[in-house]
């Protein structure tokens, strides 16, 4: 009971302090926007084209703007001594982890989430791939927050920091973008996508169950 | 009961502690001194868990505390150099998440801050808090739980007269509760307590 409270205390904790940073908070959702925006604008307005990039940009675009997001999942509790009173309190470190993840997921994730079919309009995705589009997404993205908070708990306190976890995650990060834009692709032309999305639900569960694991003792090593 | 035992602590290449055993039992005070760089926070951060040592061990209870993990966080509360607290919350909510994660009680913030002078600032984001009302507030996380081993890094930096006075009287009541208290400061301590060892890191 105590440790579900203090999940709770922690998940809303974040919210607050990002709903009172709402103009951090909405860069990397700002950033995704744009950069779907940018191909109709590049490419022309060739439809078929345009339905033809769309599963890869959307996915693409969503996996930069994760990553845009990451540095902040611990990086102002590292300053301000935060971080080391949660490794000091009676909790277990990797659910305290998981809690943020959840947090950094609901604002920087699921907002990917919900706008992605107002900008697969823009690049014209056919109607019978949305569905898909909301699904890979919502199992994909929170893949991408688990594994970024690895990178992010690694590089805490670096100098480029920044650089280094794009370098350590975006190969972590493959796999989940080709079965994600797979799925897409494959609703786009009629095909069943069951086998990509229990895919992405399987790195999904092995991302919910090892990453916290990883990310709390990264933490602990970097403030060592 | 707190037990060191031929603690080895590097920084770098440097080591900066070697061969360090001492005890600490209940109502006892332990101030640790030395220059700058000689090695105290880093003795501090190994004695809380947040650093490992190079070399021997910090025991609790006759248990070394790396298998103790979170019955000897239970025990244990430290004020470091950072505050510890977010600024975009306000005094009131950085305590009560305090209270929350430490499993410490909510139900006595209104007094703890009324105790620590805060009681005005209570609505206030943390970042407009001054240097000596954001070392209070960190101070008051000592009193929102029960914690029986202090462990404090300079919690004198930043206060005034009256609250370097009232920080005193906290440490004096934890010691009379039979609770340990360590702590590292450059002033001299206005502390009138006989069960108090001064521990010399320069030596």
């Amino acid at each position: 009971m105590g440790l579900l409270n203090a999940t709770l205390c922690q998940i809303r904790r974040d919210l607050t302090v990002a709903l009172r940073r709402v103009h951090d908070t909405l860069t990397p959702v700002i950033f995704f926007a744009i950069v779907v925006s940018l191909f109709p604008l590049a490419v022309g307005p060739d439809k078929a084209m345009l339905a033809a990039l769309a599963p890869g940009v959307v996915w693409v675009a969503a996996l930069l703007a994760t990553l845009l997001s990451l540095n902040r999942m611990f990086a102002d509790d590292y300053a301000d001594g935060s971080l080391e009173q949660l490794i000091l309190a009676p909790q277990p470190l990797a659910v305290m982890v998981l809690a943020k993840v959840i947090a950094h997921w609901l604002l920087s994730g699921l907002p990917l989430v919900l706008i992605s079919p107002l900008l697969a309009l823009q690049l014209h995705l056919p109607e019978s791939a949305y569905g898909a589009l909301l699904a890979s997404l919502a199992l994909g993205t929170p893949v991408l927050s688990l594994l970024g908070a690895v990178g992010a708990a690694l590089t805490l306190g670096l100098r480029g920091g920044g650089v280094l976890v794009s370098t350590l995650v975006l190969p972590l990060y493959t796999p989940v973008l080709i079965f994600g834009a797979g799925a897409v692709a494959q609703a786009a032309s009629g095909q069943s996508i069951e086998a990509h999305l229990s895919l992405l639900a399987a790195f999904l569960v092995m991302a919910l169950t090892l990453t916290p694991v990883a990310t709390a003792a990264a933490l602990r090593v970097s403030l060592d | 009961m707190l037990d060191i035992q031929n603690l080895e602590c590097t920084r770098g290449d440097r080591t900066l502690i070697r061969d360090l055993s001492f005890r600490l039992t209940a109502g006892e005070l332990l101030h640790i001194t030395g220059r700058n760089g000689s090695g105290k926070t880093t003795l501090m951060r190994t004695i809380c868990g947040l650093t490992l040592p190079n070399g021997g061990e910090v025991r609790w209870d006759d248990m070394p505390i790396r298998r103790l993990g979170e019955d000897y966080r239970r025990e244990l509360a430290y004020v470091g150099h950072t505050h510890g607290f977010h600024g975009e919350l306000t005094t009131v909510e950085n305590l009560r998440i305090h209270a929350c994660l430490s499993s410490g009680q909510a139900s006595v913030i209104e007094t703890v801050l009324e105790r620590l002078g805060l009681a005005p600032q209570a609505r206030l984001p943390a970042k407009l808090l001054s240097q000596g009302q954001k070392r209070r507030l960190s101070l008051a996380r000592l009193l929102v739980t029960d914690r029986r081993l202090w462990i404090l890094d300079e919690p004198f930096t930043a206060l005034d007269v009256s609250s370097v006075r009232l920080v005193n009287d906290l440490i004096l009541a934890q010691l009379a509760r039979g609770g340990m208290v360590i702590l590292t400061s450059h002033q001299e301590l206005g502390l009138d307590y006989d069960r108090r060892t001064v521990l010399d890191l320069d030596r």
